[in-house]
């Protein structure tokens, strides 16, 4: 025991074994709910950004590096490798973009109703799901 | 009756009401919570927040427009005056935003202080090292 508050988490189970008490909330417990998952999944999107944003600066670097450092790039991005990179960074960017004006609006104080925070929440998802779709019509168009 | 509620804040007859705040007054003029920090932390990411509405719709128009495009083609497009100054706006601003981010995720789950300040400077290196990055390309393939 590393500190005096552990003790409240240590207690007997109907058998009288001594057992670590789950701590709350607990994860395996709790049903996916909206507010716990469009939160998770905002924070889960904010750091895959983060990884694409590493690939933004490599684009970047490779169009001003030369010709054949651009090429490469450019053909990494379009097999199915990079596609795939660039869907999955697409879907996360219109999620954070989405609940990030959610979470904007609830710094403003609005929108904290459950009713409210529902419609948001599926709004979010089904609106990622449109942009990410249109993304890719267009993409494939001009491309 | 009457007289009990003399007491209550009656202006003509008791002491004229008080609030006691705990805290002093250079903290509340400062805006500085009980951790003395975080304000500027809460605000760097809102407002960047909002300032990343717009840019991320921008650089979702100018991937589709520079999708396939040749290493000319990108250096023409950032020749542009306006689109070299926006990519400029975008990068600091996602980098600022994605380096406030990531300090929320690490200080979460990171709670040994060693290990927290190790990740917290690798992090802000990192970030520091692709937005440099970042900017000097578009400079050169803007100038």
């Amino acid at each position: 025991m590393k500190d005096a508050r552990d003790a409240l988490m240590i207690g007997r189970n109907t058998d009288g074994k001594l057992v670590r008490r789950p701590m709350s909330p607990h994860l395996q417990v709790y049903k996916p709910q909206m507010s716990s998952m469009s939160s998770i999944f905002h924070r889960i999107t904010g750091a895959a950004l983060g990884l694409g944003t590493l690939l933004l600066t490599l684009w970047l670097v490779c169009a001003a590096s030369g010709d054949n450092a651009f090429s490469i790039i450019q053909a990494f991005l379009a097999s199915w490798i990079g596609l795939l990179i660039l869907i999955g960074f697409t879907i996360a960017l219109f999620y954070h973009f989405c609940n990030g004006i959610r979470h904007l609006a609830w710094d403003a104080g609005k929108g904290y109703e459950l009713p409210t925070m529902h419609r948001t929440g599926n709004l979010v998802f089904v609106a990622t799901a449109v942009l990410t779709v249109i993304f890719w019509v267009i993409g494939f168009l001009v491309w | 009756m009457a007289n009990e509620n003399h007491d209550q804040g009656s202006p003509t007859h008791s002491k004229p009401l008080s609030v006691h705040v705990m805290r002093s007054q250079l903290g509340r003029v400062r805006g500085l919570g009980a951790a003395g920090t975080g304000v500027a932390h809460w605000w760097g990411q809102r407002v960047t927040a909002i300032a990343l509405l717009p840019l991320s719709l921008y650089f979702v128009a100018s991937v589709l427009l520079l999708s396939g495009a040749t290493r000319a083609g990108m250096a023409a497009y950032m020749g542009e005056p306006w689109n070299a100054v926006l990519f400029l706006l975008l990068i600091v601003t996602l980098f600022y935003h994605l380096a406030l981010g990531l300090q929320v995720i690490v200080e979460d789950y990171v709670h040994k202080e060693s290990s927290k300040l190790a990740t917290l400077l690798v992090i802000k290196g990192v970030i520091l090292f692709c937005a440099l990055a970042s900017i000097v390309s578009v400079l050169k393939l803007a100038l």
